[in-house]
């Protein structure tokens, strides 16, 4: 039944951001690549021209772009006595699938973590003491530093056409950037993005308090870009279908509009869709993979493809997933805590208040995934954890990203649900609330982790992974102090009528409303081989010619979006690879 | 930035609207093909049974009402709507994961875990909330006056209608796909004449507002559907 395929140099599995830019780095070494894509082929023509793309129910409800959890999800379970149950229709996260992966159909909002961030249990350690970590908590330092990645930052954001205002170049505070960001080498490659009128306001009040107001950076264009690999942008026309959606307009920052029309000109790159990896294939002495085995829809068979480097390159769920079927690191075991892979899975603690205006216009439909005005006062690097009673931080934002009627019209304390005051609300607020949003750090700890269930399989007759996740009080109290710092600027913005949605004190891990798409952790990155899986240039400790990618790699994670992080660790291990590895495969550590 | 025109009250919004739609031919084929359009009551279901399909036009009368301002769900065709999804994928779970074991009773956190397919949670919840109407009430839901169909849809929304757990998903099914037919693009049998579009001001596809993010007035251009039709 299985058929072999003649060897190659390099594959990599999944051709999403971190797979097309391993591939456009690798391709210019010269080596011969095929990329293994488990869904279909996507371009902006024909999948996300207009106005066929601009489909609420299709897109935004029923999830055309995403995973169908039929051929691919997980168990969840909340506490390692919980029986864990499918993830069978989506919810709380939404992971992509096809060519792009969930590179088209993200915000775009491109951020940097803080400094402290990427060694945070040193930094912990060092400022508040070792006890200031909680029983239980299992955060880790990254084994990088934000001055070894800040030119792989700056890479990321040239190639994929960031908007933003700088806050701290080289050191120098600059007037309307983020004055609390880790310093970069310059400014962002375009100017940011226009602003509604609730970020209007939201900038207005947070200087009025003495905040520091600054545009997000957005990976929707704002004006015509060229980028390295030849690649063009357009400017965002503000369509409002951002999140959910493929750009109809060449505005957004993907893999389509960024990298794959200059890697599919590369004679030495091949790619095939509809080709979902099984295994990653192990030497006998475990020591290197010596290929992977993928299930080739086409042709209804498996096929053994042999490569002498594998990069993985999957979502960051996914990337777990195989690690543990594949026998690559000793999986985590959150009572004995030996093993790495699966260790260390971490969310986001998101939280936010909403404003009702009965005489402001806000055309919420005029928007972008990623405008918007934030303030990083209160950021992870500004708060003292000794005092406060919490590690961790948040950005505090707002910016309306669409005004999607079937996704929810925030309507005001006490509107029903159903029925003639349903009716009546939706007409007498659509268009007139905003919010102003905490995006927020999560921990790591023991008993978040992954591993595969005992139970439910995959049509290949693989275990699923099952993942183990909770919230927990360290992040419930941070995201209590933002609330007690997002309520009195509310109040200042003098609305009608206000209402706040933070996680409290109890609260529970639901897996059905939409939280965010940033899954992390599992396949951390670090310095010691028995508490990470990969080393710092994301290589597996075990088995030096494999290569994984993604958030997997993260030890917990940023108060940030995670794709600024995921697309500069892509680089960084890019240029390790061709710079380090390919002239003399071996642990680069 | 180019000056334009605004009309702020919501007359002149819909006066703007037909004035442009008058112009356009397309969208005058568009008003013949729905007056052609066949009667809510003569729509013949390709899911749903006959009583099944009177249950969910008298449920959606009352969770969108027809009375005061704005359309409601059988003015929009959200019946249509309805019963188009239960019969396509949507209604098959054909995106789901459906392989066993099932424990339906789970914590509801942990999200759905039925083993029916949304048709077959339609089907076997309405049989069981009319027969607990006539248990309760004295007669089906679509027998019952409007003040009863509301106390039994709100009896309904509080878990307060014992249902197997197979079926816990229910009232938020219901809720959720007529707020879908409601708001949807005019393709999948709802939203007719983009009415609920009108109602609240959501422009639908015309999805290119480069000169109106920031500006504080109302947008004065009604909305457009995917197939070009203006309201």
């Amino acid at each position: 039944m299985a058929r072999t395929d003649p060897k190659k140099d390099v594959v990599i599995i999944g051709l999403g951001w971190t797979g097309a830019i391993l591939g456009m780095e690798l391709a210019q070494e010269g080596v011969d690549i095929l990329a293994l894509e488990r869904g279909s082929d996507r371009a902006t023509v024909p999948d996300f021209q207009y106005p066929e793309v601009i489909d609420e129910l299709k897109y935004g409800i029923r999830f055309g772009f995403m995973q169908k959890p039929r051929k691919s999800t997980l168990t969840i379970r909340r506490t390692l006595d919980e029986v864990a149950q499918p993830y069978r229709r989506l919810g709380s996260f939404l992971p992509g699938d096809g060519v792009g992966g969930a590179g088209i159909h993200w915000n775009g909002q491109t951020w940097r973590p803080m400094e402290v961030e990427l060694r945070l249990k040193s930094y912990v350690e060092e400022t508040f003491g070792a006890a200031t970590i909680p029983d239980g908590m299992t955060i880790q330092d990254w084994g990088v530093s934000y001055d070894e990645m800040e030119p792989h930052f700056d890479r990321f954001e040239y190639m994929a056409g960031i908007a933003g205002k700088a806050g701290n170049i080289k050191g120098e505070i600059q007037a309307g950037g983020n004055p609390f960001e880790a310093p970069r080498s310059r400014d962002y490659p375009m100017p940011p993005m226009k602003q509604g009128v609730d970020a209007q306001m939201f900038a207005r009040t947070a200087s009025a308090m003495g905040l520091h107001p600054f545009p997000r950076p957005a990976a929707n264009a704002t004006q015509a870009y060229l980028n390295e690999y030849g690649m063009q942008l357009g400017p965002c026309n503000y369509c409002g279908f951002c999140e959910r959606y493929g750009c109809l307009n060449y505005s957004k920052s993907s893999p389509q509009t960024c990298i794959l029309d200059a890697l599919k000109r590369m004679p030495n790159f091949s790619y095939k869709v509809n080709s979902e990896v099984l295994k990653i294939e192990l030497a006998e002495d475990r020591k290197t993979a010596t290929g992977v085995t993928y299930f080739d829809e086409a042709a209804q068979e498996e096929v053994f493809q042999p490569a002498d480097l594998v990069i993985v390159a999957a979502y960051s769920l996914h990337n777990v997933h195989l690690m543990l079927l594949s026998g690559i690191g000793a999986p985590w075991d959150p009572v004995q805590q030996t093993g790495t892979t699966g260790k260390n899975y971490s969310y986001q603690m998101t939280g936010g208040t909403s404003l009702f205006f009965k005489d402001v216009v806000f055309n919420p439909f005029a928007a972008a995934g990623s405008s918007g005005i934030s303030i990083d006062d209160y950021a992870i690097s500004r708060i003292d954890f000794a005092k406060e009673g919490f590690i961790g931080g948040s950005y505090i934002t707002a910016g309306i990203s669409n005004g999607q009627p079937i996704r929810g019209i925030p309507l005001p304390k006490g509107t029903p649900s159903w029925g003639a005051g349903w009716k009546q609300g939706i007409g007498d607020w659509y268009g007139h609330a905003m919010s102003i949003g905490s995006h927020g750090s999560n921990m790591a700890y023991r008993d978040c982790c992954l591993d595969l269930d005992p139970t439910y399989t995959d049509r290949h007759g693989r275990p699923l992974m099952r993942m183990t996740f909770n919230w927990k009080d360290n992040d419930i109290r941070m995201t209590q102090f933002m609330r007690s710092k997002i309520e009195p600027m509310a109040e200042a913005m003098q609305p009608d009528s206000w209402q706040s949605s933070y996680k409290a004190e109890g609260a529970q891990y639901d897996v059905r409303p939409y939280q965010t798409t940033h899954n992390v952790g599992g396949a951390i990155m670090g310095a010691d081989p028995k508490t990470s899986s990969l080393n710092r240039y994301l290589q597996a400790w075990g088995q030096h010619n494999v290569f994984v990618m993604g958030a997997s790699a993260f030890p917990q994670n940023i108060q940030y979006n995670p794709t600024g992080m995921v697309g500069a660790l892509a680089y960084w291990a890019a240029d390790a690879i061709r710079k380090d590895y390919l002239p003399n495969p071996r642990p680069l550590v | 930035m180019p000056p334009i025109p605004i009309r702020t009250s919501r007359r002149g919004f819909l006066a703007g609207t037909a004035a442009g739609a008058a112009l356009s031919v397309l969208a005058f084929q568009a008003r013949a093909e729905a007056a052609k359009a066949v009667p809510l009551a003569e729509y013949a279901p390709q899911y749903l049974s006959a009583s099944e399909y009177t249950f969910v036009m008298a449920a959606t009368a009352r969770l969108i009402p027809s009375d005061g301002d704005g359309p409601g769900a059988l003015e929009t065709r959200v019946p249509v709507f309805i019963d188009r999804q239960l019969a396509g994928d949507f209604g098959a779970a054909t995106d789901l994961y459906m392989d066993g074991p099932f424990y339906p009773e789970a914590h509801p956190n942990l999200g759905t875990q039925t083993p029916l397919t949304p048709a077959e949670i339609y089907r076997e919840g309405i049989a069981t909330f009319n027969a607990w109407c006539s248990d309760t009430h004295g007669a089906g839901f679509a027998d019952l006056d409007a003040a009863t169909q509301d106390a039994a849809l709100d009896a309904l929304s509080k878990d307060n209608v014992p249902l197997d757990a197979k079926l816990r998903e229910f009232w938020t099914l219901i809720l959720q796909n007529t707020k879908e037919g409601y708001f949807c693009d005019p393709q999948y049998g709802g939203n007719a004449g983009m009415e609920s579009w009108v109602y609240i001001g959501f422009p639908g596809a015309r999805a290119n507002f480069h000169e109106w993010i920031g500006r504080p007035e109302a947008y004065p251009l009604g909305p457009v559907d995917i197939a070009g039709e203006r309201a």
